[in-house]
């Protein structure tokens, strides 16, 4: 009996296959066409072509976002590499656990200059939670074995993997074994949070009179939503979220105050600056949510938990550190508060929930509708109504993306998909598609804005080639509009560059993709049209949206204020 | 405040590129940095001279430790250690003079004559960052020293206490 014996490329194959990987979004290219041979060859994973790999990064992201499966991409050497780069920057500084297969020129080659060459791991070295470089075949099953163990455990991360050609060819054939119980005797992330500083964390729990909790992107990662929901019910707490953390509580919770930060509600912002302890559960104290680091919640205790050391005293200082998975933590508060026979402090707990109530009361999340401009919030609010808020919704970059973190209240985890770290244009359209392709029976919105949509609009096409039918609901000012609010209150209505011009007739643009094209002008038409828009279920949607312009987001914090320092309206401070 | 930091990391291609990006990612201070395998050859053991507050101490720590190649990271400077770094000395002994001078000196530091020419002593010092600071002062006032190169410092926990797998 003959042992079956395998090239480099195979390999990489075999190696998906055995973890189970579904799907591998790239492009073809020089370095890489021994491994696209080797797909072609077999059915178990499906590859999708994208028309920018910058796409094939943000697609396996929506993906795995969407789904928690390890995201795969496969880009050639050289430029097809460096097209990843901002895909990888967007899922490091979420957290977003992602494989990146990168093809490299020969190892003869490497370090000459060789066509289509570019060190590939040295640029995304800062971006990346760890790379591999293989230099045999011998090397691939183990690398990709651990590059998938590093990126789905501790804090999530991308992970790239360098192939250079001359291993994977199919001259050079070896036995292939893979392990995926993968050791490493220099990565042991901390799981259990020590006991000493559960017991100090929920004494300091027990005796608060005012206590918050602020829970972000980490409860999504640790699939720890139920948990946190238990939790905010024992504790009968207030809970706010970050961007990043929408849906880790039913955004219709009674408990759920908000998301809180620059453009957070009033009653989260405040119930944060006036807190007595801080439970924060899965976030890092980001600038976008402290505002001033000087005057950051100065009477607060804060407990802080997280799988990352370094997020620990790192902008704000926690009292109370306690390093760990969150789910794991939070079981072993909830059973540390049994433990103790823990009864909630109903007369602190009334005065402060009154407290909350009157905040919630200046409403500092609204809009007036003037005139018969479409405001933008409203688009939102319909697409809520119509989809039940049960819709997957992936957004680009700007105040359409605030808006829809306001108006879109998430039920569940993994629904909102969104580019917070990093911030990136271009996410949503990608994103939405690696969403639908995991989900295709449900509701798939991409919310974007007139800028956004076309820095990887040539995915409309991947689209038609794999049938990806979202619906893409672009707010379209004709400007860059956080740019331009940004203008119009700090630089005295200077629109430098922020007004878009030349913008394409999208219809017909959506339609020469073979898509549909749907405008909206009125506000008499939005709700039907969106209506329509929502009742086609085989076939990409392309809604356009004629928005207000002069439409800023508020509440917005005020710059070197505390978090509590806001604009609820133009002009007018909280 | 100067600490010395020790490093065990795998001994793979990369990963002192990966000690070196973070520091210079995050903006901390590399006074002087040493590498070299240990015993095992498997692990490689990085040696890191820096200036900073507690604070950046602690995020320095944390962050080192983050990367997936370090096993382990120690402050040596935190307790009781020996420190000890290499000095290369080229300095000019033109005359008679100087020339006994600088033997003078070299032998109250401790240190040796490793290279003679027909102007030049080559000096070799071995001891602590303060030692090879005040040699280099003296011979600074005695002579011209026309080049120096230093090795940067290594640093060994006194007694028990040890950095290892």
């Amino acid at each position: 009996m003959t042992t079956e014996l395998f090239s480099g490329a195979e390999m990489v194959v075999k190696s998906l296959s055995a973890l189970k990987v579904k799907y591998i979004f790239g492009y073809p290219g020089g370095s890489v066409l021994d491994i696209y041979d080797a797909i072609f060859q077999q059915d178990e994973i499906e590859h999708i072509l994208v028309r920018h790999e910058q796409a094939a990064t943000h697609m396996a992201d929506g993906y795995t976002r969407a789904t928690g499966e390890v995201g795969v991409v496969l880009a050639t050497s050289g430029p097809g590499a460096t097209n990843c780069v901002t895909g990888i920057a967007t899922a490091y500084m979420d957290s977003i656990p992602m494989v990146i297969l990168a093809g490299q020129v020969a190892s003869s080659l490497i370090g000459n200059d060789a066509f289509q060459e570019t060190d590939i791991v040295g640029c995304t070295r800062p971006i990346v939670k760890h790379s591999f470089n293989c230099r045999s075949l011998q090397d691939i099953p183990d690398a990709i074995a651990k590059a998938f163990y590093l990126a789905n455990s501790g804090r999530s991360g991308p992970v790239v993997v360098e192939l250079p050609k001359d291993i994977l060819i199919p001259q050079n054939k070896e036995t292939f074994s893979i392990t995926t119980d993968v050791k490493m005797r220099s990565y042991n992330p901390t799981v259990k949070g020590h006991p000493k500083q559960i017991r100090k964390a929920v004494k300091t729990i027990t005796n608060a009179k005012k206590l918050v909790i602020y829970s972000g992107g980490g409860i999504i990662l640790a699939n720890a939503s139920t948990l946190l929901t238990k939790l905010v019910e024992t504790l009968n707490a207030p809970i706010t979220n970050t961007l990043m953390g929408l849906g880790g509580i039913s955004g219709t919770h009674e408990n759920f105050i908000g998301m809180l930060g620059m453009h957070g509600s009033l009653e989260a912002n405040k119930s944060m600056a006036n807190a007595d302890v801080i439970l924060a559960l899965g976030a890092r104290f980001d600038d976008r949510v402290t505002n001033n680091v000087e005057k950051f919640c100065p009477n607060a205790t804060i407990i802080h938990v997280d799988v990352d050391p370094t997020s620990i005293s790192k902008t704000i200082n926690a009292h109370i550190p306690v390093v760990g998975l969150v789910d794991i933590v939070m079981q072993q508060m909830l059973d540390e508060l049994a433990e103790t026979n823990y009864t909630k402090n109903e007369a602190a707990l009334t005065l402060w929930w009154q407290q909350i109530h009157l905040w919630r009361e200046v409403k500092s999340v609204s809009y007036i509708q003037e005139g018969d401009k479409i405001k933008p919030q409203r688009v939102v609010e319909a697409m809520y109504k119509i989809t039940n808020g049960e819709a997957y919704v992936a957004s680009d970059v700007g105040q359409h993306q605030m808006f829809a973190a306001q108006y879109y209240p998430f039920a569940k985890p993994r629904q909102w998909i969104n580019s917070g770290g990093a911030g990136t244009m271009g996410f949503g359209l990608p994103a939405a598609m690696g969403v639908k392709l995991a989900f295709p029976d449900k509701h798939v919105i991409c919310i974007t804005g007139d800028g956004s949509i076309q820095m990887n609009i040539q995915e409309l096409s991947t689209c038609s080639q794999y049938n990806i039918p979202i619906v893409i609901i672009m707010l379209n000012n004709r400007s860059l509009g956080m740019v331009r609010q940004w203008q119009d209150m700090v630089y005295g209505g200077r629109h430098s560059s922020s007004y878009m011009e030349s913008l394409p007739d999208f219809i017909k643009l959506a339609e020469s993709y073979g898509h549909v094209g749907i405008k909206i002008d009125t506000l008499e038409e939005l709700d039907s049209k969106l209506e329509q828009a929502f009742s086609i279920k085989n076939r990409l949607v392309f809604v356009d949206v004629l928005v207000d312009e002069k439409e800023h987001v508020y509440p917005m914090h005020i710059r070197t204020g505390a978090i509590d320092d806001m604009w609820i309206k133009k002009g007018v401070k909280a | 405040m100067r600490h010395i930091l020790a490093i065990l990391l795998e001994n793979e291609p990369g990963s002192l590129s990966r000690i070196v990006g973070l520091f210079s990612q995050r903006a901390f201070n590399i006074e002087s940095l040493t590498v070299a395998p240990t015993q095992d050859n498997s692990l490689s053991r990085i040696t890191i001279a820096t200036r900073g507050d507690e604070k950046i101490l602690e995020q320095i720590v944390k962050q080192v430790n983050k990367l997936v190649d370090v096993i382990k990271i120690t402050d040596i400077t935190e307790r009781k250690h020996i420190e000890r770094e290499l000095l290369l000395v080229k300095v000019a002994a033109m005359n008679d003079k100087s020339r006994t001078e600088v033997k003078r000196i070299t032998d109250i530091f401790r240190g040796d004559i490793i290279d003679i020419g027909k102007q030049i002593y080559t000096l070799q010092l071995t001891g602590n960052a303060e030692k090879l600071n005040a040699f280099i002062e003296v011979l600074t006032n005695e002579t011209e020293i026309i080049e120096s190169v230093r090795s940067g410092c290594v640093g060994i926990a006194r007694g028990e206490k040890a950095l290892r797998v």
